[in-house]
């Protein structure tokens, strides 16, 4: 079993879901369709997946949450990956006074759990926005990469190829992204790949606790909270977004597995 | 932990708007009212002064008054600390006992049916949203079978009328969900070390020098491979315990526990940020101490780093 194919074809079969979302859904998303007579329907012909408390369409929530879910992932992904490999860069590189500094930091951050920490920056706003959940999600995010980049950026340092290419008169900013960053690639994208899982199950959390995606968006976090208070009525609603968020975290669990393996051909 | 500490305060004041705002901006409240607040909370001094005497209380295990509960955070803590270590303690053991259980058994039988069965069940586990899970245990061990409760720590009309021993299984019968939940999550994560950790260690010389002795099987892996693999899976304990507490917040809000996940989940809702802020530093000092317990345990269980320090 090549579990690189696998990861692939799944986190594609997603993204193709969630661009088609549009075409796929059988109604709209946030459309309260019937507040007396289409509340908690069972899955039928006409609502696969049922309605909810709202009397929306829960399949076309659940497609259109797609989008939101992974976007959040791979956009809160992005800002963690990329400010994590350049603490991670500096602080290896440079090592010294500035290295203490920027992995007390990160020691700091690993310590308070996540959540927690999440919780302390999201209290005092009132009605958080998309963009600063990925905001707030990407920079609470990275400082378990920038620990691993810094290990590796420590150990490429001596190589001989470093060695080279300062002796042939390059800069430092040159031999790191031109030398060390390519060959430091690797475990930075399986940390990047599994971390989208890990930040869909945090937003899912965060909706939960009501401080996530504003209402009435459809996020998969949002429709198992939406379908919590009606649990022993309609326990399809939780169901489908849970459902959902455990498929997409398994894909790339798998996909970040599978790169880590055909990067390392020891576990091969 | 003084990095903790800052670093809250960093964040907090990050965030757009005053404390106050979020509890006082209601139009009838005269501004007189407002500023006094400010004032009695030391709100109107310079962002260093607040820092400086931030930093003092915090030394002198002062975390500030709650806004929503009237009475010191530090107090409330305290209350709540002894419920989230009891789910956590009881969450680790499952964790650990299933994960590691189930880790043995795919090591041993590493590409058969049962390795891949396992997998895929431990690969779905650490994929799950942990209050999902909760969700779903509680509707249906808790409400469809009534097996177990599914809130609080004890029966809120016939505790106080149980014999101690009653009492002691009554709190136990409350725990199990909760602590299921929590631990089952985990066990998904610890059983994919623990496989790991058991194939590197059976392709080891020690284990066909063992094997060649003409040991018994299980002798050999569970005298041999096991404790060698077994030292990962400590430091991975102490790893565990952020994810863990993370975990509590959301599981103690499911099954209504009153630990300081749920404090801290409550008052969230409420904007108490002394609450909140006083909740994460608490959650770091436990974390810390986790893995200094888990540093002694390696430190106890492998001879070769004691003899390195």
């Amino acid at each position: 079993m090549n579990r690189l194919r696998v990861g692939v074809a799944l986190v594609g079969a997603l993204a193709l879901v969630a661009l088609a979302a549009p075409w796929l859904a059988p109604y709209d998303p946030t459309a309260q369709l019937d507040l007396v007579t289409l509340r908690n329907v069972a899955p039928s012909a006409a609502h696969p997946l049922g309605t909810d408390l709202y009397s929306r369409d829960l399949l076309s929530r659940i497609l259109f949450g797609a989008r939101i879910s992974l976007s959040i992932a791979l956009f809160a992904m992005t800002i963690a990956v990329t400010v994590g490999t350049t603490v991670g860069l500096t602080a290896g590189f440079m090592g010294g006074l500035v290295d203490t500094v920027l992995m007390r930091i990160v020691d700091a951050g690993l310590a308070v759990p996540r959540l927690f920490l999440l919780l302390v920056v999201l209290v005092l706003w009132e009605g958080v926005t998309v963009p600063a959940l990925i905001a707030v999600l990407g920079m609470t995010g990275w400082f378990g990469t920038s620990r691993i980049v810094r290990a590796e950026v420590q150990s490429a340092r001596g190589r001989e190829y470093v060695t080279a290419a300062r002796a042939l008169g390059a800069g430092s900013v040159r031999i790191l992204t031109r030398h060390i960053l390519p060959n430091v690639a690797g475990p930075i994208i399986v940390v990047a790949t599994l971390g989208v899982g890990q930040v869909i199950l945090i937003e899912a959390g965060l909706s939960y606790l009501g401080v996530g995606v504003p209402q009435p968006t459809p996020s998969w976090g949002n429709i198992i909270n939406d379908g919590r208070h009606v649990l022993t009525v309609a326990p399809w609603i939780s169901t489908a977004g849970g459902v959902a968020i455990v498929l997409t975290v398994l894909a790339f669990s798998v996909l970040g597995e599978g790169v880590r393996e055909a990067l390392d051909p020891r576990r091969r | 932990m003084f990095v903790v500490a800052t670093l809250t305060f960093v964040l907090l004041h990050a965030a757009p708007g005053d404390p106050l705002t979020a509890i006082m901006s209601d139009a009838r409240i005269p501004p007189e009212v407002v500023e006094q607040t400010r004032v009695n909370f030391g709100l109107d001094r310079p962002l260093h002064v607040q820092y400086v005497r931030y930093l003092w209380r915090l030394v002198h295990g002062d975390l500030g008054t709650s806004f929503a509960e009237r009475r010191a955070v530090s107090h409330a803590i305290r209350d709540a600390i002894p419920n989230t270590l009891l789910l956590a303690a009881a969450a680790l053991l499952i964790d650990f006992g299933i994960g590691v259980g189930a880790g043995i058994v795919q090591g041993m039988r590493s590409g058969t049916l049962t390795d891949r069965a396992l997998s895929i069940i431990t690969l779905t586990l650490y994929s799950m949203p942990v209050f999902w899970l909760g969700l779903m245990l509680l509707f249906g061990l808790g409400e469809r079978l009534d097996w177990f409760p599914v809130a609080g720590v004890t029966d809120p009309v016939t505790y106080p009328f149980l014999s101690p021993l009653g009492k002691i299984a009554d709190r136990l019968h409350h725990l199990v969900l909760p602590a299921m939940t929590l631990g089952l999550v985990g066990a998904g994560y610890t059983a994919r070390h623990q496989r790991a950790a058991m194939v590197e260690a059976i392709a080891q010389d020690f284990v066909r020098t063992a094997r060649a002795k003409g040991l018994r099987e299980r002798v050999v892996v569970l005298r041999h491979a096991l404790r060698n693999a077994l030292l990962p899976t400590i430091t991975i304990a102490g790893l565990a315990l952020p994810v863990l507490l993370s975990g509590a917040v959301l599981v103690e809000t499911v099954f209504a526990w009153p630990g300081m996940g749920k404090l801290a989940a409550d008052a969230i809702g409420r904007r108490d940020y002394p609450m909140v802020t006083g909740a994460a530093i608490m959650a770091a000092v436990m974390v810390v101490f986790g893995n200094l317990l888990a540093d002694l345990l390696t430190r106890a269980a492998d001879p070769r780093t004691r003899s390195a320090s």
